[in-house]
């Protein structure tokens, strides 16, 4: 091997393709995007070149009168809002459930301890289509939970279900639970149960030990799951588009939709990258605290 | 460390019926789905005898068929670059230190940050501006990019767990690095590389989003085709198909699996 010449140029042969191919088709395409949310629209859809406007951005908030005055309108706003908020309760709801099963999988002899990790992550691996189109044959009007609340006697009629947030955020903690889970037991399995038991020792009690011991030591986990949770979540399209129905948008329909029917392509990039600096912020204020760089999970 | 039975935190309230809790519904819906897809009710909800009769209705039906096969395609062509490039870049990562590492770790990353529907605008506007018609070539370039962390993590967690002495002793045989490489460091890194290629094919297989941005009329995918149906109304046949979808994905990641665990 040569000397600095020969490692560098080793170092970029091997390091092209992967770079390359990231940086030729998704890096430049976000920046593309960028630019892209600060053109004037074409008539037919498509952009004018050269044409700078900030239209995307005031379209969020206003909307033009037949005067041509801008009047507020906080109807994306509030898609954004109610993304926000689902995004959030998928969150909460993922680390209540979540937690205490990364704590029964760290208690557990280390054979099934493996089992179960593998468990939670098959679902991760099988089409997120199909598990939310399993939840439509759950929570339909004659789907299984209806049929089983009229044959207990608990309804007569039945109950909607779907087409509502809450199977919005049944469907988005279902999607996304196993990534609440794994990063928890990673660090609880970390934990060394000394600690644990020195507290019992000095006269804690349990849930001293574990509010004192166990949950500080889980939080790195716990931050970990809750930004895998809600990043995925603030951007889904197909949970809302399956369980939602037209009444429980979120930002990723909205965006689709200015590529589809309303055809307004400044716009859909200038939700997009709405989207995708929210996204970075929450990343860069969860890299701030714990200081790993991201993708180092 | 104490033994884990004995230990007192197991006595916390609640624990280990959330647990069950969880998991049950995790795969609730999936063994839902999958009797269901043996029910010969067309109108699905109520029970009334086995059937295989969807799984042929399925496997009969054309457009399904040239969409699985679009699928493989896609998925195949993928995984075959994005594995390539991943191995790569892994051995540069873990055998070299530089400056800026950091930044490239971040960059082979990112298409796990980025949402997917983000990724899918971009992507859209990148080829409809630079001229590229879309069709089956936009969506294996598409699924080739985010394809790449995913071969690239199994391929590195195997090299950093590889012994380095093993590539010293083989040098110190005179054996050339390219020899070295052939005949140390690839047959102990086969089952890193078999398990990533193998995550990237299935994440290709099941990816919907960005497909259904950047297809275009020609090159459905299964996925697409799926979303296509499920949107028409709920049928026995999208059950069987949903049902082949999962069978398939799990018997892949099963696979991956105990490859991964291969010669540890």
């Amino acid at each position: 091997m040569g000397g600095g010449m020969g490692r560098l140029l080793r170092r970029s042969l091997l390091l092209g393709p992967a770079l390359f191919i990231i940086g030729f088709f998704m890096l430049l395409p976000l920046f593309l995007m960028g630019y892209v949310s600060i053109l004037e629209r074409g008539m037919a859809g498509g952009v004018q070149w050269g044409q700078h406007t900030v239209e995307a951005y005031v379209r969020f908030l206003f909307e033009r009168d037949l005067m041509d005055n801008l009047v507020v309108n906080i109807d994306y706003l509030r898609i954004f809002a109610r993304s926000f908020l689902l995004a959030l309760s998928t969150t909460i709801i993922a680390l209540l459930i979540g937690l205490p099963t990364a704590f029964y999988m760290s208690l557990q002899p280390a054979r099934w301890r493996n089992l179960l990790i593998f468990l939670v992550t098959i679902p991760f691996w099988t089409n997120l289509l199909v598990r939310n189109y399993a939840w439509i044959l759950l929570l339909r009007d004659s789907g299984l939970i209806n049929g089983g609340l009229q044959w207990l006697g608990l309804s007569s009629e039945p109950i909607r279900l779907l087409y509502t947030p809450f199977a919005v955020g049944v469907g988005l903690t279902y999607s996304f639970l196993p990534f609440m889970i794994l990063p928890i037991y990673a660090s609880l399995e970390k934990i060394d149960l000394r600690l644990v038991e020195a507290a019992y020792d000095l006269g804690a009690s349990k849930w001293q030990a574990l509010r004192r011991i166990v949950l500080p030591l889980a939080m790195p986990g716990i931050a970990a799951g809750s930004i895998l949770v809600f990043i995925p979540s603030l951007g889904a399209y197909v949970t809302p588009e399956l369980l939602g129905g037209s009444r429980q948008l979120m930002i990723g329909n909205l965006i689709q939709g200015q590529f589809g029917a309303a055809r307004n392509w400044p716009f859909g990039a200038a939700l997009a990258f709405v989207l995708l600096a929210l996204v970075l912020l929450a990343m860069m204020l969860y890299a701030r605290r714990y200081r790993r760089a991201p993708g180092q999970a | 460390m104490l033994k884990r039975r004995g230990n007192p935190l197991w006595r916390f309230p609640g624990v280990a019926p959330t647990a069950a809790f969880v998991f049950a519904y995790l795969y609730l819906p999936i063994f839902i789905l999958i009797a269901f897809s043996f029910n010969e009710n067309r109108l699905a909800t109520i029970w009334t005898g086995f059937t295989f009769d969807w799984y042929s209705v399925a496997l009969n039906n054309s457009d399904m068929i040239r969409a699985a096969r679009n699928s493989l395609i896609v998925a195949s062509s993928a995984t075959f670059i994005a594995t390539l490039a991943a191995i790569m870049a892994a051995l540069c990562m873990t055998r070299e230190r530089f400056r800026r590492q950091q930044a490239v770790n971040a960059v082979i990353a990112l298409p796990l940050i980025v949402p997917e529907i983000v990724t899918a605008v971009a992507t859209l506007l990148f080829f409809v501006i630079i001229g590229i018609r879309l069709g089956l070539l936009t969506v294996i370039i598409a699924h080739t990019v985010f394809c790449i962390p995913f071969a690239y993590l199994p391929i590195r967690a195997r090299l950093q767990g590889m012994d380095p002495r093993l590539e010293e002793a083989a040098s110190d045989l005179y054996a050339d690095p390219w020899r070295t490489f052939r005949r140390i460091t690839l047959p102990l890194l086969w089952p890193g590389i078999l398990s990533g290629a193998m995550l990237a094919f299935i994440i290709s297989l099941d990816t919907f989003v960005i497909t259904y941005f950047v297809a275009g009329a020609g090159a459905t995918t299964l996925p697409v085709y799926i979303f296509g149906m499920i949107r028409i109304g709920i049928t026995p046949e999208v059950n069987a198909v949903s049902a082949l979808m999962l069978l398939i994905s799990i018997t892949f990641v099963t696979l991956s699996f105990l490859v991964g665990r291969m010669r540890r």
